[in-house]
């Protein structure tokens, strides 16, 4: 009986022994294998995110020298006017791209998705300005724009149109730079989209064809309702993306254009005040403005799916 | 009998439908690309002519000279093509490390390190460039590839990115490879690695093109023109040549060439990979 016990107790042991060391050998490579990361986001990132924030209670300048000026950054971002200016310009560009550029996706991804030989092709060449770098793209269209010989008014004059200074009229200059930003991120949604629909069981179509529902009931009966998490995806980033705008404009709207008023965005004046007037400091407080601004939005937008998102 | 005749006819006016839709939205996808290359071969009285040549009279490869002769192009692709290898390869290391870790590892202190990190996905860019630049500077490495690389290297989102697809691979085999006697590394690079190649390649591909691409970092950190990357090297373009638009478009095309050919011959790979990073958040 006792040397019974005994081996059960030995073996307990042996085998908590294992547990432990096993619980060791755990920690041991799992923190050496995050290591390299853990260490590089802390530097680059974590940390820097506080120091932007101590930044932007500074004076920060081009000599790398600073003091500590409270509040004074923020209370600058709500009276320069500039603020304000390139605010209502990122809204504007977001609010139109990205509906317009979802419905549009949705729209090709659906054709995409109906059995159609030619499939890759398609695919491929939509998929196209996705790999083009905005530097690239900025080129290409200010040229189809150009007001005297681009490609664009050349078109419309065939059909009685009159031309436009299109990217150097306030006037037109964000709507130009709004389709450019529609035209650029079509691929990635495409590719997105057609993921999504690929996933909807096709028992689903079969039935709704034998109850008689035609094409475009089965597209809002059952294609919308299904692809609504996939929509939620592709809206939060786009709409994060549209609201970092800043390429298109740096590269398209040259500096002394009538036009920069009328397209700067937030990024951009960012960029302005961080790199090229030297104001570090008041900088990292309009950064930390924008940060508090996509927080809150994408809180409003997980609040919200609740209510049409379908898991 | 008609009926059926009647809805096969119906279907197949419905896919004509469909093809002529598509080939327009991809010709207006395709057209600024057609135009950068076509004008490109043309000369500067030729690319002004009202209304213009589609084709160039005389293919103009001199464009092409002219637009090296201006910027140094064979640096650009060097920076550009060191950048983007060094941050890819790094990305992959330390990315299914890290994936492998918080997927495959329980170990304390996992969980809140993983908000932490997830934490980082949230915050836009733009906040972190001020104290980067401002680090860059004190270690003296502006305008150098390292300055290029250094932060890319770690990357919360394919940290992410790389758990998720750890994440999707049975226990089984692990305690498998466990009673055989297998440490966690063998487990990591042996066993698992293998299978998550599909993760890897969406990771790649992500990270090429972000580096590839990216404008905002490269200019700020390398302003000497020896250490751009085409991206930034081609945004001081626009101001150099803001009336030889054949010369313009022969160096945008120099530029974009080297991700299109990739694309092209990894089509399928981009296309999956892009629509796994999309399912798998």
């Amino acid at each position: 009986m006792k040397a019974n016990t005994d081996i059960k107790n030995n073996q307990n042991n042996k085998a908590l022994k294992a547990s432990g060391k096993r619980k060791l050998n755990d920690l041991f490579w799992g923190y050496l294998l995050i290591l390299p990361t853990v260490l590089g986001l802390a530097v680059f990132y974590i940390a820097a995110f506080f120091q932007n924030l101590y930044y932007s209670f500074t004076n920060l300048g081009a000599f790398g020298k600073y003091k500590w000026v409270g509040m004074e950054n923020y209370i600058n971002v709500f009276s320069d006017p500039k603020v304000p200016q390139a605010l209502i310009n990122t809204v504007k560009f977001t609010v139109i791209s990205v509906p317009i550029s979802i419905i549009i996706s949705l729209f090709i991804a659906t054709l995409l998705n109906s059995k159609i030989k030619g499939l890759s092709l398609y695919r491929t060449l939509y998929f196209l300005p996705a790999v083009t770098m905005p530097a690239a793209i900025a080129m290409m269209w200010k040229w189809l724009y150009n007001g005297q010989y681009g490609l664009l008014n050349q078109l419309l004059a065939k059909v009685g149109i009159e031309g436009q200074a299109w990217i150097a009229d306030p006037k037109f200059a964000m709507g130009a730079l709004i389709v450019v930003g529609i035209w650029s991120s079509l691929g990635m949604k495409i590719i997105y989209f057609l993921a999504g629909l690929q996933g909807i069981p096709k028992a689903y179509y079969e039935a709704a064809t034998i109850d008689g529902a035609g094409p475009i009931r089965q597209f809002f009966s059952i294609t919308l309702p299904s692809l609504t998490p996939t929509i939620f995806f592709v809206m939060i980033t786009s709409l994060i993306g549209a609201l970092q705008m800043f390429d298109l404009i740096f590269l398209m709207i040259s500096k002394t254009s009538l036009a920069v008023d009328s397209t700067m965005s937030i990024v951009y004046l960012f960029y302005k005040y961080a790199f090229e007037f030297q104001e570090k400091g008041y900088a990292s407080a309009i950064s930390i403005v924008l940060f508090m601004i996509i927080l809150v939005i994408t809180a409003i937008q997980l609040k919200l799916q609740k209510k049409w998102v379908n898991y | 009998m008609k009926e059926i005749s009647s809805n096969k006819k119906r279907m197949q006016i419905n896919k004509i439908i469909i093809h002529l839709l598509l080939i327009l939205g991809a010709i207006i996808t395709i057209i600024p690309f057609v135009w950068m290359i076509l004008t490109s071969f043309k000369t500067l009285g030729e690319s002004t002519i009202i209304p213009p040549t589609i084709f160039p009279k005389q293919m103009q490869w001199e464009n092409y000279k002219e637009a090296m002769r201006t910027l140094p192009y064979g640096k650009f692709y060097f920076n550009t093509i060191v950048y983007t290898m060094l941050t890819t390869i790094g990305q992959i290391v330390f990315c299914s490390m890290a994936g492998y870790a918080f997927a495959r590892i329980d170990f304390k202190g996992k969980n809140f390190i993983f908000v932490l990190i997830l934490s980082v996905l949230m915050v836009p860019g733009q906040i972190f460039l001020i104290p980067q630049f401002m680090i860059m500077k004190k270690l003296g490495l502006l305008n150098s590839i390292t300055a290029l690389v250094l932060p890319g290297l770690f990357s919360a989102y394919g940290t992410f990115l790389m758990r998720q697809f750890y994440m999707g691979i049975p226990k089984e085999l692990e305690e498998a490879a466990r009673l055989d006697g297998c440490n966690h590394f063998t487990i990591f690079w042996k066993i698992m690695t293998p299978l998550v190649k599909p993760g890897i390649a969406a990771l790649a591909i992500t990270a090429c093109l972000y580096c590839w691409n990216s404008l905002m970092w490269p200019l700020i950190v390398n302003t000497s023109i020896d250490k751009m990357t085409l991206s930034a090297g081609l945004s001081t373009l626009s101001g150099q040549h803001g009336t030889n638009f054949p010369v313009a478009m022969a160096g945008t095309v120099l530029a974009v060439w080297p991700m299109i050919v990739l694309f092209a011959i990894f089509q399928k790979h981009f296309v999956e990979g892009m629509a796994s990073t999309g399912s798998k958040s």
